[in-house]
């Protein structure tokens, strides 16, 4: 809506407020009070609100300053699916020298993804997808070339994991192959080159701590009973092969439909911003205490539904020693908040959640000075005699972390955090379709602070996961999706998902004085390999071309060429490129 | 334009609209009642359900004038007053089933039908009675775990039937 001197308002669904703020002021000639953003909660984020409520909040804007008034701008389902972003496609080679027992000594990897017809945010999940790709493993030699493409399809862009569930895939199941090829279990050779402390990455960074790699994957192991699962099924696999009594069908028995089998996988995701972006970010969050005695937590960082309204209030009274309850938080409103930088990269409760913890301390630190009291017992008081007081704190660089962007060395991230998954599959033969009856998911977060809230990232991120692996899949011709709609573009009901159980462990990051790490996007980097795997362990073939849909796993079966994907933008099949799917086409 | 008359959460109403306009439109625009969401707006993912005569219905696709004479229920009429919650509202809440909220109150009201229908706590029942309402968000564990919780206090304070 217009507002006076020639300003405009913008309420929308969106993650980042600043964003839509600095697109606003650039788009427009507007100034920092001219422009007003204001989220409006409901909805949740996953990366799909990160860039383009810009685009429609300038479009909104520039419509309601043509009318005069207040204008209303919705897509629809069917027009957001077809021209917000999706997640990057990519495709990744992995060469890996590998010693006889099983220790990895060169890896190779390239990496191409598809941006689209414009460039959003292409480069930095590029680089995230990069840094990630080697996967949780020490190596000693290792070359990564990564690059992105234009190409005739609406932008790529943010999507929960920002280019690390692609890389990770393509790293774990190749990983699995390697383990094939020496006969050794998926558990062993990962055990074998998990990241210790003091390892170094790709990036030259030393691992100093809250490294929990081999923790994850060893409470993993050990709660889904991995090695015995693996070997009844691996059993059963042999038993079967070349039994099928079903023309086509190698594994089909007259008395077996359903090959089950279990499938291990193990990753790594950098908390925060890549390299040096939280130093360029330097957000800030503020606490105010009102005159009247309120306790205002006041940031950018939004409600998505991942909980920052419940954790921040809950961070800030610990901090303070006052009831929950006692503190408020204001709304997400760029005329009254600070730049506590975007709701993404599962920075809010590591970056920001410690920029409030410093606050809440220095504003206690200040009305206990002056007061000789306890902060819960003087705080009113304080704000009654001397009035308001508001703590601003602005992001310093973690001690010791540190990253050259010319170079491309150092801490690509302040911490990691680390997750194992084990999923439990059943592959109907005769249809090809997968159903992923369990996921055990085991995730190092750093330091807990909602256990329910944090379980519902770790719940939600896997079943986003199994999505991926076995049924998400948006086509495209002629630079278009034809697959635009819920009717169409499918994604997991109740009938679809597993029983998720969720084991959450705790290696602090001591870079904040909570110890959190990120949790959001974690547990969307191990489901795919950990369901590929299990298909593999149930029937033998190995699916490297997400996602593993019936189509693609009957082909396989029958040992015939998968259709080959569209590539995008094409409008004939293209040639089969070097990547798994190769064949004729439709 | 005709007039339709039916009752919202019990309170007669009527509207004069275009008798094809959605259900859904009637409640948000005409009526206020804001709570119910429009997910997909083609009947695919069960955010704009409401129960028209208890079953459960996707708002999206019911022309007002199939409304005309029926009782309809939304999520605004499932807590009994302003300080008390629906036992399913409270499971919800105590179980972590909510995380965006835009799903939430149309599975809201496919379980309250479920369990109006004397579902209980069984959790192959409660994924079927839900499969029609997507969730992007929380996996569905935690909403099935309060579903369950909603059935099985219900069940130990009716003896076998809810409200």
């Amino acid at each position: 809506m217009p507002s006076d001197g020639g300003g405009v308002t913008v309420h929308g669904s969106l993650q980042c407020p600043y964003y839509v703020h600095a697109a606003l002021k650039r788009g427009l000639a507007m100034d920092d009070r001219q422009a007003r953003v204001v989220q409006a909660e409901t909805g949740g984020g996953f990366g799909g609100k990160e860039e383009y409520p810009s685009v429609i909040s300038l479009h909104a804007a520039l419509l309601a300053g043509k009318a005069g008034r207040a204008v209303r701008m919705i897509y629809d389902r069917h027009e957001d699916l077809a021209a917000t972003t999706k997640r990057h496609p990519a495709i990744v080679r992995h060469r890996t020298g590998v010693t006889r027992d099983g220790r990895l000594v060169a890896q190779e990897i390239e990496i191409v993804m598809d941006g689209g017809a414009y460039c959003t945010l292409t480069p930095v999940v590029l680089s995230r997808g990069a840094i990630h790709s080697g996967g949780p493993y020490r190596c000693p030699n290792v070359r990564i070339r990564a690059r992105a493409t234009r190409t005739n399809t609406p932008p790529n862009g943010a999507f929960r994991g920002f280019g690390a569930p692609q890389t990770e895939f393509a790293a774990e199941t190749h990983l699995n192959r390697i383990a094939e090829a020496l006969e050794l279990s998926p558990l062993e050779i990962r055990r074998r080159n998990v990241y210790h402390v003091g390892d170094t990455t790709p990036t030259g960074q030393v691992l100093r701590s809250s490294v929990a790699g081999e923790e994850v994957l060893e409470r993993a192991a050990e709660a889904a009973e991995f090695e015995r699962l693996r070997a009844r099924h691996d059993a059963a696999r042999v038993l079967r092969a070349g039994s099928g009594t079903i023309p086509g069908s190698p594994l089909r028995t007259e008395r077996d439909r359903v090959a089950s089998g279990i499938g291990l996988a193990l990753a790594w995701h950098g908390a925060g911003f890549t390299g040096s972006g939280e130093v360029h970010l330097a957000s800030v969050a503020s606490i105010e205490l009102t005159g009247d005695g309120r306790i205002d937590i006041l940031v950018a960082a939004t409600e998505i539904g991942q909980g920052t309204r419940t954790i921040f209030p809950q961070l800030v009274a610990d901090a303070l020693d006052v009831p929950f309850e006692a503190v408020d938080i204001a709304p997400q409103d760029t005329a009254y908040v600070p730049d506590s930088g975007p709701t993404v990269a599962s920075r809010t409760a590591m970056v920001v959640g410690g920029l409030l913890i410093q606050a809440a301390g220095r504003l206690r630190a200040e009305v206990e000075g002056t007061t000789g009291g306890t902060f819960a017992a003087t705080y009113r008081e304080y704000a009654r005699e001397r009035g308001p007081l508001r703590i601003d704190q602005r992001f310093e660089p973690y001690p010791g972390v540190g990253f050259d962007d010319a170079t491309y060395r150092g801490d690509a991230y302040p911490a990691f955090g680390w997750a194992a998954c084990v999923a439990s599959v059943d592959v109907d033969l005769d249809t090809g379709e997968v159903h992923v009856r369990d996921v055990l998911a085991v995730d190092d977060i750093g330091k807990v602070i909602h256990p329910v809230l944090a379980e519902g990232q770790v719940e939600g991120g896997t079943l986003q996961a199994v999505g991926y692996a076995t049924i998400e899949e948006i086509k495209l011709r002629d630079g278009r999706y034809l697959n635009d709609r819920l009717a169409t573009y499918i994604i997991p009901t109740s009938l679809d998902a597993p029983r998720i159980t969720t084991i959450l462990v705790e290696a602090p990051f001591d870079g904040v004085p909570h110890g959190a790490k990120g949790v959001g996007e974690l547990p969307m980097d191990v489901g795919a390999p950990a369901v590929v795997a299990a298909i593999a362990a149930a029937t033998g073939i190995w699916i490297n071309d997400l996602p593993a849909s019936p189509e693609r796993i009957l082909a396989a079966l029958a040992n015939v060429p998968a259709a080959a994907p569209l590539r995008p933008g094409a409008s004939e099949p293209a040639p089969a490129a070097g990547s798994a799917a190769a064949g004729a086409g439709r | 334009m005709t007039v339709y008359r039916f009752t919202v959460n019990a309170v007669p109403v009527e509207v004069a609209v275009p008798g094809m306009r959605r259900l859904l439109d009637v409640l948000r625009e005409e009526l206020a009642l804001t709570g119910t969401k429009e997910g997909c707006g083609e009947g695919e993912c069960g955010a704009c359900t409401v129960l028209l005569d208890g079953a459960p219905v996707v708002s999206c696709l019911v022309p007002i004038c199939q409304v005309e004479g029926t009782a309809i229920s939304t999520v605004e009429g499932l807590a009994p007053d302003a300080t008390t919650l629906d036992d399913l509202q409270t499971a919800f809440l105590e179980t972590g089933g909510a995380q965006c909220g835009i799903c939430t109150p149309g599975m809201l009201m496919a379980a309250r039908a479920y369990l109006d229908a004397g579902g209980g706590p069984d959790d192959d029942a409660i994924r079927e009675a839900i499969a029609g309402n997507l969730c992007r968000c929380t996996g569905y564990t935690k909403i099935i775990e309060a579903i369950a919780r909603a059935a099985s206090g219900a069940r130990t304070a009716a003896g076998g039937t809810s409200r």
